[in-house]
């Protein structure tokens, strides 16, 4: 059952190695993002520090929706969503391998490249730590739940502009566990209750989010 | 068997049919005709499940294809309007994943193979990006010589293709349905599948219902 | 029970729901008049002035029904949305998207009064109270549900999008309240409650309820009243439509 999902994996990072382009968009917006904020705020470490942890999670947040677009965009233009749904898994499964590669592509670079970018707001070790393990946690969780929105807009007018408005607000509690689990390392309060409550998160978006996506899918593809 | 009955579309705010039924038994070809527009692409899309009928239902084996998806879509091959084709990838890689998707595993020798018996031999490891259309759709209707499904909806398969690859086609075809294997097509092409006996037609917009 | 049922079917036809509506309309409209002209004398010349918070406490009666009428109206959508996936009703179909602008209009008003209300408490139009964040955040996913609508021509696929969209936001709304509220308690931020005292008076609650039936009637008729023209823009070249008096007139 699971051979399809692996071939779409592969398939769909054969396609990014042979289009880095794509991959390097995603995250250079991510960089360019947080290497922004020192500019507008001004470079007192002790403010950056401070505004560090909301800064990263809201650029990993944007940078996670902009990637959204060509999530399924791709295969419903040249045919091969149809060809998705019209195979012999069930397509959550499918759905599943398709926002995997998504997230190796898009996600897992940014979650790799954070503690370097969190050298330039001066934040400790300890805290670089933890921000990594709540990024990954929550990337995964927005790339579940971004695809639902990805799925519901396919093909449409203004698709990206939409997406957004329907994601954003399902992207909050990530967002606020996320950057909270950093903020609560850096001031000394644990970070573990925080990034359980990512986990819980990531959990039921793995478990539901698939579902729905399958279902928005169907019904785009009509 | 394939049996579809009293099945009922509306796009948009138009009724494109309504109160269809036919039966399609093993070996047996159905042509499905009428002018642009008249719904032949969202019929097929119907028989294969894509589109939820407003009313009626289509039946593969006896049974309702929404109840026994998964068995249902092991039973069809269905090749669209859309070529399924990824232009940064091979088309060995391609013919490959799709039939993986497809759920066959197909080794890269037997890959090959389909590749060159549909004519394109030196272009096998060229990006699809590079060819031509009809070329495209060559690599996208190498399935059908992988393919062990009985079902075949072929949305206008004879579009782009020279006529060596029209009769090669027609071949493959025709041994399908001799194999016993079911055939719904469209195309406006005048080709010579098979023996009258086991050809239907079913046109679609020149009347309200139209049954075979 | 079966036949009760069938009933039910039957009113979910748009043929026979649309004069239904028609005659419900002026009902519930007369029954919000009434209850809210009665709801907002209550509130500003029977209900005791606060002793703490002044003359000002009283846009709570606008304020907190007008809150929960935007949560209760989501509730209502879902629940439509969830019922026209499961039957293939097009009816709830079209009672969730006409419920969708008055939802978001009780969103707003009672974003609109708690600003209002902020100002004088705590001298800043807006302030990061839990409540009032999570009312922002729900929204957002009303003004979603009204773009994606209205990105998408066709209205079987507009229909079921919004229909799954509706329930992953039902799914949500618990997990984004108290994420909310999470936050809210670790910032300790404003988190001064909207609702007043525990010991609310007798009067208040009374004016309170009055105030949220009103709007209630008033969501009821104006969605009636809605779906009669979604009904009559989408069935316009059924037969019936034809023969409605309005229409030949």
């Amino acid at each position: 059952m699971f051979e399809a999902m692996t071939v779409l994996i592969r398939r769909d990072l054969l396609l990014a190695l042979r289009r880095r382009s794509d991959v390097l968009t995603t995250l250079f917006f991510f960089v360019i993002v947080v290497s922004l904020f020192p500019l507008g705020i001004g470079p007192e470490l002790d403010t950056l520090r401070l505004i560090a942890p909301g800064v990263f999670w809201v650029a990993a947040l944007l940078a996670s929706m902009l990637a959204l677009e060509k999530l399924f965009a791709g295969d419903f233009e040249d045919g091969t969503l149809e060809q998705m749904l019209l195979a012999p898994e069930p397509v959550f499964v499918l759905v599943l391998g398709k926002v995997l590669a998504h997230w190796l592509i898009t996600g897992l670079p940014l979650v790799l490249l954070s503690p370097l970018l969190g050298l330039q707001y001066d934040l400790p070790g300890e805290t670089l730590r933890v921000m990594v393990l709540s990024l990954l946690l929550g990337t995964p969780a927005l790339s579940l739940i971004g695809a639902i929105g990805a799925a519901l807009t396919l093909g449409l007018r203004g698709g990206g502009v939409l997406i957004s408005l329907l994601v954003l607000p399902l992207y909050i509690p990530v967002l606020i566990f996320g950057a909270g689990a950093v903020e609560a390392n850096a001031s000394g309060l644990g970070a573990a209750g925080h990034l359980y409550m990512l986990g819980a998160i990531l959990l039921l978006a793995l478990v539901a989010a698939p579902l729905a996506t399958a279902a928005a899918l169907r019904i785009s593809a009509e | 068997m394939l049996e579809v009955i009293d099945l009922e579309c509306i796009r948009g705010d138009r009724r494109l049919f309504s109160g269809l039924g036919f039966t399609l038994g093993p070996g047996e070809l159905l042509h499905l005709q009428g002018h642009n527009g008249s719904g032949k692409t969202t019929l097929m899309r119907m028989l294969c499940g894509l589109i939820a009928p407003a009313a009626g239902e289509v039946r593969w084996q006896g049974e309702n294809i929404r109840h026994a998806r998964e068995t249902f879509h092991r039973d069809l091959l269905y090749a669209g309007h859309k070529s399924a084709i990824k232009g940064d990838l091979t088309g060995v890689e391609n013919l490959r994943i799709a039939c993986r998707l497809a759920g066959i595993t197909v080794d890269e020798r037997h890959a090959w193979d389909a590749l060159e018996r549909m004519g394109l031999r030196g272009h096998e490891d060229l990006p699809a990006r590079v060819l031509s259309q009809g070329q495209k759709k060559r690599v996208t209707l190498a399935r059908l010589l992988l393919s062990r499904a009985p079902l075949w909806v072929l949305d206008e398969p004879f579009t782009a293709l020279d006529r060596a690859a029209v009769a090669f086609l027609e071949d493959v075809i025709r041994r399908h349905l001799a194999d016993g294997g079911l055939v719904v097509l469209t195309t406006h092409q005048a080709v010579s599948l098979t023996d009258e006996a086991h050809v239907k037609t079913l046109k679609l917009g020149w009347k309200r219902e139209g049954d075979v | 029970m079966s036949s009760r049922l069938v009933n039910w079917f039957h009113f979910s036809s748009p043929a026979t729901f649309y004069p239904l509506a028609g005659r419900l309309v002026p009902i519930f409209a007369v029954i919000a008049v009434i209850l809210i002209a009665v709801g907002l004398y209550l509130s500003f010349f029977v209900a005791p002035t606060d002793y703490k918070q002044g003359e000002g406490y009283r846009i709570i009666f606008v304020h907190v029904p007008a809150a929960w009428m935007s949560m209760f109206i989501y509730l209502v959508m879902a629940f439509w949305a969830a019922l026209g996936l499961i039957f293939n009703t097009r009816l709830s179909m079209m009672m969730a998207q006409a419920l969708a602008p008055t939802g978001a209009l009780f969103t707003f008003l009672a974003l609109w009064t708690g600003a209002f209300w902020g100002k004088p408490m705590w001298g800043a139009w807006w302030v990061w109270d839990a409540r009032l964040t999570s009312e922002l955040i729900l929204f957002f996913l009303y003004m979603g549900y009204i773009a994606l609508q209205g990105a998408i021509d066709d209205t079987r696929r507009a229909d079921r999008a919004g229909a799954i969209l509706l329930l992953v936001g039902v799914v949500n709304i618990p997990i984004i309240y108290f994420s909310v509220k999470w936050w809210n308690t670790l910032h300790q931020g404003a988190s001064v409650s909207l609702r007043g005292d525990v010991s609310m008076a007798t009067t208040m609650l009374v004016t309170m309820l009055i105030m949220a039936l009103g709007f209630w009637a008033y969501s009821i008729a104006v969605a009636l009243k809605r779906v009669r023209c979604i009904i009559l823009e989408r069935e316009r070249d059924a037969g019936w439509v034809g023969k409605l008096p309005e229409i030949r007139a």
